[in-house]
């Protein structure tokens, strides 16, 4: 399975690096090394899912109490969780960090994913979620790093788009 | 019995915890014997309750939490029910208030009125401890228990399916949501 394990421990290192202690996931193809660093590791806890929006709500809880907390998933798991994003994290202000697998997108060779593609970015812009893209380690850290600190400095959600260069290696 | 009867014979109980509530009926009443900085009211985001209730538990094991939920409420989330039973916090006991109605708008039925068995579903789903109770007297019992067995309980409270006139109160949301946070912040400088 050519998804990248370096830049998935590059994207697990910024996350931790920036305090988040808590990620929940529900597996999909690109996280499978994300998900298993979180899941090693003995200063994370990671809450496997039965559904994403449930994520938004035990980001919240964790929030609240304190704790920095990311949701791991795929873009439709964000088309799954819009209700919770927002009718709980946006209406009670709790900076959820998103970290969603772009599937869809050019080079895409599942057909059953490319419709979620399309729509993905839209979504967030229409749900006013202030994205951007991880495509190449180098930048992985400063853009996590700015990501969680937008997202507490506004009490708001904000996301990570996974993208097929940093994630496949074809 | 009365969902209020049943809160207000626990009321005393819910001091030292980490209260969160379903919108509507539960979070209306609990606020009309008193609301606590202690207390959260999720007054949207359907079914999350209880999956903010396992993030708070998991988070800071060592303060107790109690999720007031509802059976309209866990029917639309249905698979925390697993989450929570795969990460069984010990320090969460989840409430479900069963009116078998979706009271607040309406007061159309669930599927617990034709037989849903959300005790069942818990149990199956792996959660150690289940009980169901139709009795004041029988909930304070199964509250005290669970409390004691420090271990993850659903409790099934069957009540009528009656409520109050209004649901909005004079507590604003965000108001609620950073008292909250606030307190939770102090109850972790408490145990330390």
């Amino acid at each position: 399975m050519p998804v990248s394990a370096a830049n998935s421990q590059v994207v697990f290192d910024a996350l931790k690096g920036c305090g988040v202690r808590l990620m929940s996931a529900l597996p999909e193809t690109w996280l499978v090394h994300l998900i298993r660093l979180a899941d090693v590791d003995p200063e994370v806890t990671l809450v496997r899912l039965a559904k994403e929006e449930e994520g938004v709500g035990i980001s919240a809880g964790a929030h609240l109490a304190g704790v920095k907390s990311a949701m791991l998933m795929q873009n439709h798991g964000l088309l799954a969780s819009v209700n919770g994003i927002v009718s709980c994290a946006q209406l009670y202000r709790i900076p959820l960090l998103m970290v969603i697998s772009h599937r869809g997108g050019f080079g895409e060779r599942d057909p059953w994913q490319t419709e979620g593609g399309a729509v993905t970015e839209e979504i967030l812009r229409t749900l006013r979620i202030p994205f951007t893209c991880l495509e190449r380690p180098e930048h992985v850290a400063r853009r996590v790093t700015d990501a969680l600190t937008l997202a507490y400095a506004s009490n708001k959600p904000a996301a990570l788009l996974l993208c097929r260069e940093l994630m496949w290696e074809d | 019995m009365l969902r209020a009867d049943a809160l207000r014979a626990v009321y005393d109980r819910l001091d030292a915890a980490a209260v969160v509530t379903i919108m509507g009926a539960v979070a209306a009443e609990l606020q009309a014997i008193g609301h606590r900085p202690n207390f959260f009211y999720l007054q949207h985001g359907m079914g999350l309750a209880s999956s903010m209730g396992l993030g708070i538990a998991l988070t800071r094991p060592e303060i107790p939490v109690v999720v007031l939920d509802g059976d309209g409420s866990v029917l639309m989330n249905l698979g925390g029910l697993t989450t929570l039973a795969r990460y069984r916090p010990r320090n969460l006991l989840h409430v479900i208030f069963d009116n078998e109605s979706l009271l607040s708008v309406g007061g159309f039925p669930t599927a617990t009125a034709t037989g849903t068995d959300l005790a069942g579903i818990a149990s199956a789903a792996g959660v150690p401890r289940t009980a169901t109770v139709r009795s004041v007297e029988d909930f304070v019992r199964a509250f005290d228990t669970a409390r004691a067995a420090h271990d993850l309980t659903t409790l099934v409270a069957k009540v009528e399916a009656t409520g109050p006139a209004r649901f909005v109160t004079d507590l604003g949301l965000l108001e609620n949501r950073f008292a909250f946070a606030r307190r939770l912040k102090e109850m972790q400088g408490e145990s330390v």
